[in-house]
């Protein structure tokens, strides 16, 4: 599982840190930064979480 | 090779171009534009080219475009009366960028909006009696005053305002007449309404501002954006921001949040009465998830996936900005065609999102279309665009969203309404660049529960 960010559409609204923190981090000004770019199963469901409850849809889940 | 002009739409006259059509009948101009030119046409404001693009590739350009090329600052010059000199679209790039950046949006912020916007139903229900009736455009538009000041400025501010703000804003939003594309200041009925409306909310914040600033001063954490802006001292130990600037900010705060939110919510409570079958599945959604106790401000952040899809096909249909628009800093190429430097360019939500081939049967409300597998809002996100899309996407859907599911989780859990007109007779006002609700439109509501007119009340057992 891979996370793609479009940072072209990221607005900094900080959904993706609330669903999944261990993932995603979103400074008070600025954009996303995913701090774990190839996240283990065990976020799976989290990550989906934050991709599906991104207000800018800026996030990707890929499974190559 | 050069690239092609683009076609210009039939219609016009000599002196205005198209733009007494796009003061009186926007939607049609624009119709007629894809109907002849197709995916990228032109039309004429006034001796300036608009440019308008429909289809999802000359839409994705639109809205991935850097502010470096299409420009949203020279876009509206009718915003600039309202808002006041230096404020949002009067502000480079770099500043609008922070401002928009606001932190009262923030995800972490979102469920204290929920509890207040619930509170702010109760509140405006509390007066209601067991049935009425309401005309939707000032009722949401006075309830959303409340929730967006409330949210975005602060309670205690939202506390020191009444009727008269949001009657005082609605004839700013009046004033937003498509010929300031020629003359902000035209001598017209409007303009003059728009600039004593301003002069009016000056006066109401500076009264507020007075009566703070003669009162005891605010406990730490008790301070709201007011307060926090009647503090900033410039270098002398003055205070830095007037009451002019400060509504300014205010007005400007406000406006991307208000009519939108407020037209939505109508419009949503309208299509639903229209449709009763699927009004009656949204009741029996909100029931099932409230009757087990379950908090608005907690609910009002997850799924009500058919609550979503009502509003979702609401914004479809009647779009709050039908026509989004930058201007041109530099020749550039759209699909093939030439855009001037200079150029006005829009994209349209009114149009775009009723593009049959994106959207099949695209004049009914199917809220089905939402779910899986269709996701046609997600499928087609460049041209399903209520909320516009890519960078300047509106940076406050998310908490439009929750607020019309924590209005909606209220209403609809304590009422039932009906429409108190022909369905058909709802619709909206486009002679103003702000679309509003026409008038009448007009709803009855009911206590669920309560007896309809007439039913003799069931009396308690005697004795005892």
């Amino acid at each position: 599982m891979r996370i793609e960010v479009d940072l072209d559409l990221c607005q900094g609204h900080a959904m993706c840190e609330l669903e999944a923190p261990a993932v995603f981090s979103v400074p008070r000004k600025g954009k996303v930064t995913v701090t774990d770019p190839q996240p283990p199963e065990s976020e799976r469901s989290a990550v989906q979480a934050a991709v599906r409850f991104c207000p800018a849809q800026a996030l990707k889940l890929v499974d190559d | 090779m050069r690239p092609r002009d683009a076609p210009v739409v039939s219609g016009g006259t000599a002196d205005g171009g198209h733009l007494e059509e796009l003061r009186s009948a926007p939607i049609e101009l624009m119709r007629r534009l894809r109907a002849e030119c197709g995916d990228v046409g032109a039309f004429d404001l006034a001796g300036r080219p608009v440019i308008l693009l429909t289809s999802a590739e000359a839409n994705e350009y639109f809205f991935r475009a850097p502010d470096e090329d299409l420009d949203q600052a020279q876009a509206y010059p009718f915003m600039t009366p309202i808002f006041g000199k230096g404020v949002v679209f009067d502000a480079s790039p770099e500043r609008r960028r922070e401002a928009l950046h606001n932190q009262a949006l923030r995800g972490d912020m979102m469920r204290g909006h929920a509890q207040t916007i619930a509170d702010e139903v109760d509140a405006m229900v509390a007066d209601w009696a067991d049935a009425g009736e309401i005309e939707l455009l000032d009722w949401f538009a006075e309830l959303t005053i409340y929730t967006s000041s409330a949210c975005l400025i602060g309670r205690k501010f939202r506390d020191q305002l009444d009727r008269r703000f949001a009657e005082l804003y609605h004839e700013l939003e009046r004033g937003t007449d498509a010929l300031a594309f020629v003359d902000p200041h035209a001598p017209i009925e409007s303009f003059r309404r728009r600039d004593a409306a301003r002069a009016g909310l000056v006066g109401l914040v500076r009264q507020i501002m007075t009566d703070r600033a003669a009162g005891p001063p605010p406990r730490r954490g008790d301070r709201d954006l007011l307060d926090v802006l009647m503090s900033v001292r410039d270098g002398d130990g003055a205070s830095m921001f007037a009451a002019d600037e400060i509504t300014g900010m205010f007005i400007s705060m406000m406006f991307a949040g208000h009519h939108t939110s407020s037209g939505t919510a109508a419009w949503t409570l309208i299509e639903l009465l229209r449709h009763p079958a699927e009004l009656a599945r949204v009741v029996a959604e909100l029931d099932g998830l409230y009757s087990g106790g379950a908090e608005i401000s907690f609910q009002a952040l997850r799924e009500i996936p058919r609550l979503e899809a009502a509003v979702k096909e609401a914004l479809r249909l009647h779009p709050p900005l039908i026509l989004l628009l930058r201007a041109a800093t530099r020749d550039l190429e759209v699909c093939g065609y030439q855009v001037p430097a200079g150029a006005l360019v829009g994209a349209s939500p009114a149009i775009s999102n009723r593009i049959p081939q994106d959207f099949p049967d695209p004049d009914a409300f199917v809220p089905g279309r939402y779910a899986e597998p269709r996701q046609e809002d997600l499928v087609h996100r460049w041209t399903w665009i209520p909320f516009g899309a890519g960078r300047h996407r509106c940076v406050g859907a998310n908490f439009a969203m929750i607020q019309l599911k924590a209005i909606f989780s209220v209403l609809l859990r304590d009422w039932e309404f009906e429409l108190a007109q022909p369905p058909e007779s709802y619709r909206n006002d486009h002679s103003k660049m702000v679309v509003q609700l026409a008038r009448p439109c007009v709803v009855r509501y009911r206590r669920r529960g309560a007896r309809p007119a007439g039913t003799p009340a069931a009396r308690p057992a005697a004795g005892g």
